[in-house]
């Protein structure tokens, strides 16, 4: 049966479960007005999706009964028991309907038109169409047709000929105007209209047209039950418990040599490993789930942008544990829609192009090595790399040197940044963008990874990774002094040990740590890896603490074996240094204390093998937090504050080269601005300034920003006129969160690279310090401190933004 | 007269009571996992039957000196808006029974946060028994400490 109509099933019988109660409820408090909303409420719901199904003999009776209800609700008709008779008659031929649906996936061929027409007659529709003249006479055997139900015209033929079939044979003629009463009164052979009533509710098989079959089905709601997920939460919980003490029992009875404990430990040993597997399974759950909704969504989809697309599903009971379930959802629709929208190309188009008019949109799910995939695949155009290079410039996510050395991939990973896809439209530039931002974000937000790769007239896929479950995760334990932690193993990028008697001379060069203006770094293949020791990322030792610039701390940090865990965080690679490395392990998370909340290191704990709790540390916390110490730490060193920030700042200094942007300001003077802070480069005659008060603004897209002449902040050697003088004005649009802002320079001069030491020569506001590049002595602007300068209160509630190098 | 239960305990030579609906159990002393970087009066991490739960150092919390070297703390796990949190305590006294008559605020002397987190005091014949506000003692100031011992 379908997976739908299964789901169908088991929905409406438990709707149709409380809504007897309600009703029954109802007929006592007449007057609650919720009740009644939620009684309506359900019956829309069954009469909605059996719409959909097309069942249309139950979405009929089930719309005489909505009816009837919304006339109670608009208060034209008060509920009396005859009213609660005849909706509790209709729950009832609605459940034995559902019972044909589940043995023969037709809704029966009873159409219930006594029924319906005693509703009609409830509601108030009298003589209108004599329910007299229409059981009789098959011809008009459509006892008030539902005036707005949807699929209408399709049901209709279908029901008038089952009437036409069904009548003749029908035991029963309706006679109008006689009071049904309650259905548990015994039969009254004279009232028919209520046999039939009372028939529909109590003796479902005896006048059924669909005799039950003998063997009946279980119930669909027998073979599941709903469970609140706390329920399960406790009991994995419990059976992780229950591993602990399993462990502590094998252990004890290993050193007793008693051949029966050892037996019934043994035999606790698989029922345990067998119990926990079991209880991990129930919160599993078919990616179907979500799949389930795209036919739907492609259908309508493909209509409204005239498209021919077939979706392929593969993989559809892939299992995933439920919190994960419910976070791809959002990411997984929209990709689903954004290959519709963007991938897929009209018919007329792949028509050209020598392909098939109906594109294919392909979901695979799989597991591999502990992960599941899920692909996103569609034969579209493909990806265009040189649009998405060319916008990404223009957004100034990468500079033109980047571009050009950047491989395809790289280059298509791009439309996942966020500067990206905020654009106005982007769907000509390849088609992707709405949004990719945030799909990877919730993506990555349950420790999985998106990818994606296109051929150009072949298609795109997107590949999304994302763990089994996030309740029990791989994870590598270390020891870190004397304690142990758990490093989440989707971070996990390699492991690399230094012997300590590979290079024993010399303090400065041993085992390949060398120091970057006292930051310590590896050279990993060839590459600078900066390290974090997690020690003294943690504090953990008082000794740790010592001032790494210093000659001496090269010999301590390498005073003994280093082992360096090398992490992926956020796109930056960095190297942990820790004690020791023990194994990798699967460790069940638990979440932390409201009192640690504050602690960014760590993302929850878990309980190892002996019972003892583990901290799992949260890598791009600790990667945050390497950087938040060294600013906090700069202002103890006076004179070299900024050069001994930059350089205690190893996951970024290093990793990071700085993309500036060169300009000239005045005849001599050059100033250097972190393009990262730069939204747009434009080119204006002058003509473009206007004053708003005392401040030069500018009309800039649909806004006004203001402007700040940068040599009016900063001084330098110019000539008076130069402004005037030039035909056109260079603008820096600097934008923080909402407010944006025009630097004008002089002129801009090249983007460059540079890891170069920024010296502070003599504090001024809005600079940095000066550093030298292409042979001149450049000023490190701080932009937000250059524009609070001077456009005070512009940017409210500043940031901490420092500009470093 | 209605009365109350408080189960009690010792720190340095103050006997403290917590209401008894509040405890969820007592236990001893337990194998502890330190959390580096966390507010300092949080001891450490215990296991307690499979839930993680936060050891806040009573003494600590409450700026009373250090315990003696090698005298084991007692765990009073008490209950919280944000589940289970072990109080760590020097000694566990008898649950008591006592007449609300004999209850009476803090001092106006007592200051700052410590006034937060004691209720007031029972008078009882011969001491003065404490209560303690366990919300408010487990809840952490929010500013973590130092980062780093400069």
């Amino acid at each position: 049966m379908d997976e739908i109509v299964k789901d169908f099933l088991i929905e409406s019988s438990e709707n149709l479960d409380r809504l007897d109660q309600e009703l029954v409820k109802l007929e006592s408090e007449p007057s609650s007005k919720e009740l009644l909303a939620s009684v309506f409420r359900t019956i829309h719901t069954i009469k909605g999706s059996c719409g959909f199904l097309g069942f249309a003999r139950l979405e009929k009776l089930a719309h005489a009964g909505e009816s009837l209800l919304s006339r109670l609700r608009e208060g034209e008709l008060t509920l009396s028991a005859e009213i609660t008779s005849g909706l509790l008659a209709m729950v009832d031929a609605v459940r034995h309907m559902l019972a044909a649906i589940q043995a023969s996936e037709q809704d029966g061929e009873d159409d219930y038109a006594p029924l319906i027409q005693n509703l009609a007659r409830l509601r108030g529709e009298p003589a209108l169409k004599s329910p007299a003249a229409a059981p009789t006479k098959s011809g008009e055997a459509r006892p008030q047709p539902p005036p707005a139900a949807e699929g209408e015209n399709a049901a209709k033929p279908v029901t008038e000929s089952a009437v036409a079939l069904q009548l003749p044979s029908s035991p029963t003629r309706t006679k109008p105007g006689r009071k049904p009463r309650r259905t548990n009164k015994p039969p009254n052979p004279d009232k028919v209209t209520e046999e039939v009533v009372a028939q529909g509710a109590d003796h479902p098989a005896e006048t059924s047209t669909v005799p039950m079959p003998e063997s009946r089905q279980p119930d669909a709601t027998a073979e599941t039950i709903r469970v609140g997920v706390t329920l399960l939460d406790r009991l994995m919980n419990l059976v992780g418990e229950l591993v602990l003490a399993r462990n502590q029992l094998l252990q004890f009875s290993n050193s007793v040599q008693d051949v029966g404990l050892q037996a019934v430990s043994q035999r606790m040993n698989l029922i345990a490993t067998e119990l926990q597997e079991e209880v991990m399974k129930t919160r599993m759950q078919p990616i179907d789930n979500i799949w389930s909704k795209f036919p739907r969504t492609v259908r309508d989809l493909a209509l409204s942008c005239r498209k021919e697309v077939r979706l392929e599903m593969k993989g559809k009971d892939t299992e995933l544990d439920r919190t994960i379930i419910e976070a791809i959802k959002d990411p997984l629709t929209h990709l689903v829609r954004n290959a519709m929208d963007h991938g897929i190309e009209e018919p007329e188009t792949r028509r050209r192009a020598g392909k098939s008019p109906t594109g294919v949109l392909t979901l695979r799910a799989f597991h591999e090595g502990g992960q599941v995939n899920i692909e996103i695949s569609d034969d579209g155009g493909g990806l265009n790399r040189d649009r998405i290079r060319q916008k990404a410039m223009e957004r100034g996510l990468i500079t033109a040197q980047q571009s050009s050395l950047m491989p395809d991939r790289d280059v298509f990973n791009l439309i996942f940044l966020p500067g990206f896809s905020t654009a106005e439209k982007i769907t000509n530039v390849s088609g992707r963008g709405v949004g990719m931002d945030v799909v990877k974000t919730n993506v990555e937000r349950i420790g999985g990874a998106v990818d994606v790769q296109s051929t150009p007239g072949r298609g795109t896929t997107v590949r999304v990774k994302i763990p089994l479950t996030l309740a029990i995760i791989p994870a590598l334990i270390v020891t870190c002094g004397g304690e142990r932690f758990a490093i989440p193993q989707v971070s996990l990028s390699e492991l690399v040990r230094l012997d300590s008697d590979a290079n024993g001379k010399g303090e400065e060069n041993v085992k390949g740590i060398e120091l970057v203006w006292g930051a310590p770094v590896y050279r990993l293949r060839g590459r600078l890896l900066p390290l974090v020791y997690l020690d003294r990322e943690l504090a953990m030792r008082a000794e740790a603490a010592i001032d790494s610039t210093s000659p001496s701390a090269a010999a301590h940090l390498t005073a003994v074996n280093v082992n360096i865990v090398v992490l992926q965080a956020e796109g930056q690679q960095f190297g942990l240094v820790v004690d020791e490395i023990i194994d990798t392990e699967e460790i069940v998370v638990k979440p932390l204390g409201r009192q640690l909340k504050g602690v960014s290191a760590y993302s929850g704990a878990t309980i190892m093998g002996d019972g003892r709790v583990a901290l799992i540390l949260d890598v791009p916390g600790l990667a945050r937090r390497a950087q938040v110490i060294a600013e906090a730490h700069a202002p103890a060193h006076d004179s070299s504050a900024q050069t001994e920030s930059g350089s205690a700042v190893p996951t970024e200094a290093v990793c990071n080269e700085r993309t500036l942007l060169l300009a000239e300001n005045g005849t001599d003077g050059r100033v250097a601005i972190p393009l990262s802070t730069v939204a747009r480069l434009e080119e204006f005659p002058p003509t473009v300034v206007e004053r708003a008060g005392s401040q030069d603004v500018m009309q800039y897209r649909g806004q006004i920003i203001p402007l700040v002449r940068l040599s009016e902040i900063i001084p330098a050697t110019r000539d008076a006129d130069l402004l005037a003088n030039a035909g056109s004005i260079q603008v820096v649009v600097y934008a923080e969160g909402k407010r944006t802002v025009g630097l004008i320079v002089d002129r801009i001069v090249d983007i460059v690279e540079e890891r170069a030491t920024v010296e502070s020569l003599h504090p001024r506001t809005g600079v940095v310090g000066s550093f030298v590049t292409q042979g001149h002595v450049t000023d490190l602007l701080d932009v937000p401190a250059l524009v609070r300068a001077a456009v005070p209160g512009l940017l409210d509630e500043p940031e901490p933004q420092a500009e470093r190098m | 007269m209605t009365s109350q239960q408080f189960c009690t305990f010792f720190l340095d030579s103050y006997l403290f009571g917590v209401p008894v609906p509040k405890v969820q159990e007592v236990i001893r002393f337990q194998p502890m996992t330190p959390v580096p970087l966390a507010p300092g009066s949080v001891e450490g991490l215990i296991n307690l039957r499979g839930q993680i739960v936060v050891a806040i150092d009573l003494r600590r919390r409450l700026e009373l000196g250090k315990r003696p070297q090698g005298e084991l703390p007692m765990n009073v796990v008490v209950r919280t808006a944000d589940g289970a949190v072990s109080l760590l305590v020097d000694e566990i006294g008898d649950v008591i029974e006592v007449e609300e008559s004999t209850f009476e605020g803090s001092p106006e002397t007592l200051s700052g946060e410590i006034r937060c987190m004691i209720l007031g005091v029972h008078k009882l014949e011969g001491r003065l028994l404490h209560l303690l506000d366990t919300d408010r003692a487990c809840e952490m100031p929010d500013e973590p400490k130092p980062l780093r011992a400069v």
